[in-house]
């Protein structure tokens, strides 16, 4: 049953209508990432949620409550800010027992309660430092601690990781995930990096224009993209994707029935380069990227295709080079000419039974 | 070489100017300490005496003459009723305007400075006519009301400032934690204001105490402040060096000392600002 309902939540900012009808059901102990490019409505979505804008339209439901115009004080989620939003005033003890002071909870519960918080994010040393005397890390830390000392019925996350420094990122969304196993606390976290939607979801929420593309687990969306946006939002480099005009071959050579305006969608693990001349097409390597484990070879063809290549060992190919492409048709994903999938590719893991 | 002389130029003529300067600034008052500690022929003597017996008899027939507690008191009440009375109305002025900023918050604000460039006096028929009309000509009462007024742009600027440094997501983090809009004040935003609203404070204390204009034209004999004191021994005496040395000293040493015990804070209120 679910837990969170949204339904047709809509939000206009003065004549803009940024949150055009959302439906969604959380279920309860889930983690769901929304996910979308800047200026999709992702944090406008969990601010609408969190009761920090007024919802214009639609209902929301938690635990089939209406909460829709509740004030946030009285929902009992809890938000970790971007920025932190540490209280600067207060030490690391007061800024996380602070709902529970607000709670008129008992002092040695509270105690209590911030003392394991503080163990699990290994804070018990700073308890008594301001905020001004942490790291960006331990600071990051606090306010989720801030939330889980709550125990609160969501957990909501408005990119938390996005002012960390590339290694600290890493780590903390490790430390997110196993903490979310823990608690097994209902999560909504917005991102626009995917990777972190990837890693952390149960179900991912891809978000354009103030509606939803596409709904799924990671696995889902990158195997199964619903249309164009999400099949080159989801994944890096992004799903190549050639029209008939670029690759005749396509259809000649592959016999994939592409639709007239529409183009064939293939990931660059599913291109593989030989000589010129074997392939179905030749092309022109325009950068080689070694990232060690796998090369990323960028090419154009005469046509002006522009393709991305995942190979998965070294490559000695150099800018100018000219190759051939060769493409896995059963993995080729179809879309019409609105961008919608007509046809599913057989993704790598179906190929490797 | 040439550029160690060069820096020791400069570094001696900036303390030498930092000196003239201050000694510009200060001259006046340091002139009418002395003068009220002079009698009056040796107040008006030329060349001005440098050294002379001091005397304490001004400070005598000041007392004598005037109820001196009385104007301080007068003073102490309308400058610490119309500061609170402001903080009381800028406060909350300023809390909306930098957290709920509409479309017209900063004409507004540029409105309400602009009342500061008009000259007082243009209002002042108008005041007055009201002050008499309601009874209030002469009391303490019109005093606190007008000084009030006349501080609040400043207040609600100088509010405003602290105010919108405060990062939203604070105050957000507080309603997600349950504050009530009185908790949120009490306990993440007036902890997180308390230097901006102390100098403010203490610049209207300092501001309606220093005031002449409106208590010099709505107050007599009752409600006058010290800034009438000292007026009323300029004018209709002829002109006593002296005693209105005397009676300005006595008038402005509260403040001065007040503002000496103060300057930590308000220097501190100057500098609190970093939330982040």
């Amino acid at each position: 049953m679910a837990y969170l309902t949204l339904q047709g939540i809509e939000k206009m900012f003065g004549e803009h209508r940024v949150i055009k009808g959302i439906d969604l059901d959380i279920k309860q102990g889930e983690f769901v990432v929304f996910v979308g490019p800047s200026g999709c409505g992702k944090s406008t979505l969990l601010r609408l949620i969190a009761g920090l804008e007024n919802i214009d339209a639609g209902t929301l439901q938690l635990e089939g409550r209406d909460i829709t115009h509740l004030s946030s004080s009285k929902r009992d989620l809890a938000m970790v800010f971007q920025s932190y939003a540490l209280y600067p005033h207060m030490s690391v003890f007061e800024n996380m027992s602070f709902a529970l002071k607000l709670a008129k909870v008992e002092a040695s519960i509270i105690a209590e309660k911030v003392g394991r918080a503080a163990q699990i994010l290994n804070l018990t040393d700073y308890l008594h430092r301001t905020p001004k005397e942490l790291s960006g890390g331990q600071r990051q830390r606090v306010a989720i601690g801030r939330a889980i000392v709550r125990a609160p019925k969501v957990f909501l996350f408005d990119e938390p990781l996005s002012n960390l420094d590339a290694a600290l990122r890493g780590q903390t969304r490790i430390e997110i995930a196993k903490l979310h196993r823990e608690l097994g606390a209902t999560t909504i976290y917005v991102t626009h990096d995917q990777v972190e939607a990837m890693t952390l979801a149960d179900r991912v929420v891809v978000l354009r224009d103030g509606q939803i593309e596409q709904v799924g687990t990671p696995l889902e969306l990158y195997d199964r993209p619903a249309n164009q946006f999400v099949a080159q939002f989801i994944g890096t480099p992004p799903m190549n994707m050639v029209t008939l005009d670029q690759m005749p071959a396509l259809e000649s050579v592959c016999g994939l029935p592409v639709a007239a305006g529409g183009c064939a969608g293939l990931r660059p693990e599913n291109l593989t380069l030989c000589t010129p001349g074997q392939g179905l097409v030749n092309a022109t390597v325009d950068l080689v990227e070694a990232l060690g484990a796998e090369t990323l070879v960028y090419v154009s063809t005469p046509q002006g295709a522009q393709l991305v290549a995942r190979l998965n060992e070294r490559s000695l190919l150099r800018a100018g080079d000219v190759v051939g492409v060769q493409i896995d048709a059963d993995a080729a994903h179809l879309f019409d000419s609105l961008g919608r999938m007509t046809r599913t590719g057989h993704a790598r893991q179906a190929l490797a039974h | 070489m040439n550029h160690a002389h060069f820096n020791l130029l400069t570094h001696s003529l900036r303390t030498l100017s930092a000196w003239v300067i201050t000694l510009v600034l200060f001259f006046p008052l340091g002139w009418l300490v002395l003068t009220s500690f002079k009698t009056e022929l040796q107040a008006i003597s030329v060349p001005p005496l440098m050294i002379f017996s001091p005397t304490l008899e001004n400070f005598a027939i000041v007392q004598e003459r005037s109820d001196y507690l009385l104007y301080a008191k007068n003073s102490l009440i309308t400058s610490v009723l119309s500061t609170i009375l402001g903080l009381m109305l800028a406060f909350p002025a300023a809390y909306s305007m930098a957290f709920f900023k509409g479309k017209y918050t900063k004409d507004i604000l540029m409105w309400m400075l602009s009342t500061k460039m008009m000259p007082a006096v243009g209002a002042l028929v108008p005041i007055y006519v009201l002050a008499q009309t309601a009874g209030l000509l002469d009391s303490r009462t019109a005093l606190v009301i007008v000084f009030t007024l006349s501080n609040l742009p400043i207040m609600v600027w100088m509010l405003y400032s602290y105010l919108k440094d405060i990062p939203n997501e604070i105050l957000e983090a507080s309603r997600m934690d349950g504050a009530t809009l009185w908790q949120e004040f009490r306990m993440v935003l007036l902890p997180l204001t308390l230097g901006g609203l102390a100098s403010t404070g203490l610049l209207c204390l300092v501001l309606s105490w220093n005031e002449a204009f409106w208590s010099l034209n709505l107050s007599a004999a009752k409600a006058g402040t010290l800034a009438t004191l000292i007026a009323s021994y300029s004018s209709p005496e002829g002109l006593f060096w002296a005693k209105l040395s005397a009676a300005s000293f006595m008038a402005i040493a509260p403040i001065v000392v007040f503002g000496w015990f103060s300057q930590k804070q308000l220097v501190q209120g100057l500098t609190f600002g970093a939330v982040k």
